[in-house]
């Protein structure tokens, strides 16, 4: 399994990275902005997407909607990790084909939940 | 900063205002048109010059508020706009500091407390075997040595994560630093809201002598609540607000109505 780790703080990437390596997926790589992601997504045959929202050059929703856009990347399972907490940005989100949505800040549990509940309807 | 000057030449301009608006109608009813013209102009000149002045006032005041603001570092030549930038940078990079910090210790500490836990279990599968009457005389001399070796390694483990975890405590004094840090520039933006306040009544003078009369800006506002550009706006600091959700189940219970 190889996961895209997403976020514009170095901080915020290496804590994702850490809780994914304990729950079993050593296989992480990192990019700071969707600007950087979208090439490394095109090319590099991942099969998870974890991403922030609010980033300098290319947003993590932006990113979302290139990737639905993307006849390859279309059905890449795909959780956003972010601090954004208005109802309609979630909404938004959903419409945009989120696969899960989780608020910072939050726990190595709500991570791990979230992420087993997307694999189950991606597999299921 | 000097006291912001109001109203200095307001008075003056006032007065010439007066006097000229009564020369002006003694040379209408002289009927000399070539003398009302001149006052006319003379009008102009006063309304234009006060105008300039008060621009030049404000202008400089301007500067002088943005120059003169203080963030409590008077030994420094920067202003405190210039402070109020390099301070929440250098809030960014302690905080920063101290995350990764943090991180490098439990990344250390994380590989010893698995030794002392896969060293345990090993032991005690061993450990009952003996207590079965299971293990042959040769099989329990490993087991003492493999104890006797334990001890020692988890005491060494042990003694490297305390002070790890110190060092864990120590790395969360940057919220002292940055507390402080922040408060000064919580500070410093009163400061500046005053100082606008203060300008602001200044640009009501040039907006008296124009005679300019500003629409009211509210009626231009489209509603935050119209607009269907969803963009990222960072963390809510209040919870409370319409719209916004208190946290990981408010989120699961929007995502399961929309039929997630």
């Amino acid at each position: 399994m190889k996961i895209l780790v997403v976020d514009d703080f170095s901080t915020m990437r290496r804590i994702v990275k850490n809780l994914l390596r304990d729950l079993g997926f050593t296989n992480t790589q990192e990019a700071d902005d969707g600007l950087t992601a979208l090439p490394m997504l095109q090319t590099g045959n991942f099969d998870f997407l974890v991403t922030d929202w609010n980033m300098p050059g290319m947003t993590g929703l932006d990113l979302l909607k290139h990737v639905r856009a993307d006849e390859k990347l279309k059905t890449l399972p795909v959780l956003m990790v972010t601090a954004e907490a208005k109802r309609d940005q979630i909404v938004a989100a959903a419409q945009a084909g989120v696969n899960g949505y989780v608020v910072k800040p939050f726990t190595a549990a709500v991570l791990k939940e979230k992420i087993d509940k997307v694999f189950e309807r991606v597999e299921g | 900063m000097a006291e912001l000057q109001l109203d200095s030449q307001a008075p003056s301009f006032q007065k010439e205002m007066k006097l000229l608006a009564e020369d002006l109608l003694q040379k209408i009813e002289g009927g000399d048109l070539g003398k009302v013209v001149s006052v006319v102009n003379n009008i102009n000149e006063v309304r234009d010059r006060t105008l300039y002045d008060e621009i030049g006032k404000l202008t400089r005041a301007l500067h002088e508020a943005i120059k003169d603001i203080k963030t409590g570092d008077e030994l420094s030549e920067d202003s405190g706009m210039d402070q109020a930038s390099d301070k929440l940078s250098y809030v960014i990079e302690m905080t920063d500091k101290a995350a990764n910090r943090t991180m490098d210790l439990v990344e250390a500490g994380m590989p010893l407390n698995t030794d002392i836990l896969n060293g345990a279990k090993e032991l005690q599968v061993q450990w009952q075997k003996f207590l079965r009457k299971e293990l042959k005389p040769n099989e329990f001399r490993d087991l003492t040595k493999k104890i006797d070796a334990y001890l020692s390694q988890t005491q060494v483990n042990s003694q490297e994560i305390s002070t790890q975890l110190s060092g864990i405590l120590m790395a969360q004094d940057f919220q002292d630093l940055t507390g402080q840090v922040i408060n000064r520039v919580t500070k410093l933006v009163a400061e500046v809201e005053l100082r606008l306040v203060d300008l602001v009544a200044m640009a009501g003078e040039v907006d008296r002598i124009t005679g300019i009369s500003h629409a009211d800006s509210h009626q231009n506002n489209i509603p935050q609540e119209d607009n269907k550009n969803i963009t990222a706006e960072g963390p809510q600091i209040d919870t409370d607000i319409e719209g916004v959700v208190s946290g990981q189940d408010d989120v699961d219970d929007l995502l399961s109505s929309l039929g997630f």
